[in-house]
């Protein structure tokens, strides 16, 4: 008896792992077949872009740890972070961001009881239409992709920073191991087959909302038509289209 | 590293352009001024200037040969430099560059030469050996020298001087507006960086002439040649006044504007460039050499050999200032957060890439290299020694 218990025990487990096996097979490998835009011409369906509700985040962090793990991003360097503004009984402001919140907010700057107002800003790259970082990139490293990412040849770029001086946002940086410049590509990875962004799977509260703007139908759109929102810096004309609602006029 | 009220970017704890990036314009505008003293004679005709005008022009070749070093050391790719002009994206400011650096070699090379054809076809006649050998590699084999060659060498020269002027005011003016044109930097973007650059070139060049030609004529134990000094050190008085004045109004009117930008700029100059911006490039090495230069231009009856003391003295403090705009420029426009709610902080180290020791290095070996051009082909006269 106890003999065929045991063997009925290891052959359940045998079929059980093997239907395992074979299930993340299929589940893992499901997704890499949807690649979906392959020519120009789809990409020219698209116009990605980003939604930050500042009303929602609750500077968790979240997306900025995804955004290291699922980008290799250097420590001390940020493709997205999150500011925290706290404003006083007496109308004093103060804005931090320590390790671009890696690690989320842990005490408050003020004595919680004269705080009136906080709240919390995600930054990322702003994709603009009119990007200075394009303009001015000696070697045409930066670039516009057809579907509006604004993307870094990293097999040109030299490494000279001059894109790092015209971004308005601080969104670029050098990776100084690689010795050329990086930033956010909107996971061009990811949304080339067909996810979000890890920044937008990863935020509990669904303060990034990321999506075809060229869509009327579209999520994005339909948010734009409802929300009031601003922009960061549109006196610089770089027509930046990430949308922030609810930006207070403390947020630069 | 950031107060309680102080906020940059995470980014922006790094700063992006380092000591190099200050280094660069300053030898450019070595380069760039110094050929333009070099025109006075050349092409404005300037007599006076004749002892002095190979000197600066060389000088000019020196330094040109160095402009590039600290761009490459900063790099975070120098294998791919070339790619500025295989593959240029002309709608940057810097993708020019290259090709007006090279396009100014050229021209800095050829008038070179042809100056020197002459002394490089005697010194070939008089030499053995490996010398001789060299002289024919440098003449490229041509003896031919009579007057008719001798009168077209002088109009190519001055073709070459004449020409050369709008393109060395265009590669430092350029420098001035690759900064200029920067419109997410409150400390840089301004029309007017363009011209500061220029005039700032040629003090800087003026500066380091006078201070050599003075300092190589003190080690050989001979005598400058007074009149080409003295018009020198006058140049060099109202180039300098006019550079200054420049850089106060920029100033002047972005604070009379009152708009946003200057509440932050106020901050930047009363804090971290208080020392490097208000008390040194303006109080000390400024106003210093302009009251110097003012008695040494206008009193009469002064002791020669204090009067040369001075100007040396005076040109060095300017050379010195003329580092310290580059620095407050370059670094100072850096350390202002774009969130324009703080400071960030930046020293080079010592012994870093891009550090203190490495910037030394990059300056003093142009001036090796003109004592090497100076065996090669001599530009003080001989017979100007007493």
């Amino acid at each position: 008896m106890e003999k065929i218990e045991r063997r009925q025990f290891l052959k359940l487990g045998l079929y059980s792992t093997a239907g395992l096996l074979v299930g993340s097979v299929f589940a893992f490998t499901k997704t890499d077949k949807e690649i979906f835009y392959q020519t120009n011409e789809d990409l020219l369906k698209f116009d990605w872009g980003f939604i930050v509700d500042t009303t929602r985040c609750i500077g968790c962090g979240a997306c900025v740890r995804a955004c290291k793990i699922e980008n290799n991003v250097p420590d001390t360097y940020f493709r997205t972070w999150v500011e925290r503004y706290e404003i006083d009984k007496n109308e004093n402001v103060r804005v931090d961001s320590p390790n671009g919140s890696l690690g989320g907010f842990k005490d408050d700057n003020f004595d919680e009881t004269q705080i009136v107002k906080a709240f919390f800003v995600p930054k990322l790259c702003n994709h603009c239409y009119d990007s200075a970082c394009t303009q001015v990139c000696p070697v045409g490293a930066t670039y516009e992709s057809p579907d509006g990412v604004v993307l870094i040849d990293k097999e040109r770029c030299v490494g000279c920073g001059y894109c790092v001086q015209a971004c308005p946002y601080g969104c670029r940086y050098i990776d100084h191991e690689k010795g050329v410049a990086d930033k956010c590509t909107l996971c061009y990875h990811r949304i080339h087959r067909g996810e979000a962004p890890a920044c937008v799977d990863a935020c509990p509260r669904n303060a990034r909302i990321f999506g075809n703007l060229k869509d009327p139908n579209s999520k994005i759109r339909r948010i734009l038509h409802e929300r009031r929102y601003g922009l960061l810096k549109p006196e610089l004309g770089t027509n930046p289209k990430c949308y922030y609602i609810g930006l207070d006029m403390e947020v630069k | 590293m950031q107060g309680p009220d102080s906020f940059v970017f995470p980014n922006e704890l790094h700063v992006t352009w380092t000591v190099m990036i200050v280094l660069y314009p300053y030898i450019t505008g070595m380069v760039a001024g110094a050929f333009i003293v070099s025109s006075f004679y050349h092409v404005f005709g300037m007599e006076k200037l004749k002892p002095i005008a190979r000197f600066a022009l060389v000088s000019s070749l020196a330094f040109l040969c160095f402009a590039t070093v600290p761009l490459l050391n900063h790099l975070g790719r120098p294998d791919r430099a070339f790619n500025i002009m295989v593959t240029p994206n002309f709608n940057s400011a810097m993708s020019g560059f290259g090709f007006v650096y090279l396009f100014y070699m050229i021209v800095v090379v050829l008038e070179i030469w042809f100056s020197y054809r002459e002394d490089f076809i005697e010194k070939y006649r008089n030499s053995k050996g490996l010398a001789k050998t060299i002289y024919r590699i440098l003449i490229l084999g041509d003896v031919n020298i009579n007057e008719n060659t001798k009168k077209y060498d002088r109009k190519v020269v001055t073709f070459l001087a004449a020409f050369g002027i709008p393109v060395a005011c265009i590669l430092h003016g350029y420098v001035g507006f690759l900064f200029g044109s920067i419109k997410a930097n409150l400390w840089w973007s301004t029309p007017l960086m363009f011209i500061i650059f220029i005039f700032s070139a040629i003090v800087s060049g003026l500066a380091v002439l006078i201070f050599l030609y003075q300092f190589v004529h003190w080690l050989r134990r001979k005598q400058v040649n007074q009149e080409s000094y003295e018009l020198m050190s006058k140049w060099l008085w109202g180039f300098m006044i006019i550079a200054v004045i420049l850089e106060l109004m920029e100033v002047l009117s972005i604070s009379y504007e009152r708009t946003e930008r200057w509440g932050v700029l106020e901050q930047l100059i009363n804090g971290k460039l208080k020392i490097s911006y208000v008390y040194l490039q303006i109080f000390v090495f400024s106003i210093g050499p302009f009251l110097i230069l003012s008695v040494t231009s206008i009193a009469k009856n002064l002791n020669i050999k204090l009067k040369n003391t001075l100007i040396w003295i005076a040109s060095g403090m300017l050379l010195i200032q003329v580092l310290l705009m580059r620095w407050n420029v370059v670094i100072g426009g850096q350390l202002v957060s774009k969130s324009m709610r703080g400071f960030t902080e930046y020293f080079p180290g010592y012994f870093d890439k891009e550090g203190l020791l490495v910037s030394i290095g990059i300056v003093i070996v142009p001036f090796l290299l003109l004592m090497l051009f100076d065996r090669l082909f001599p530009f003080f006269e001989k017979k100007g020694a007493s």
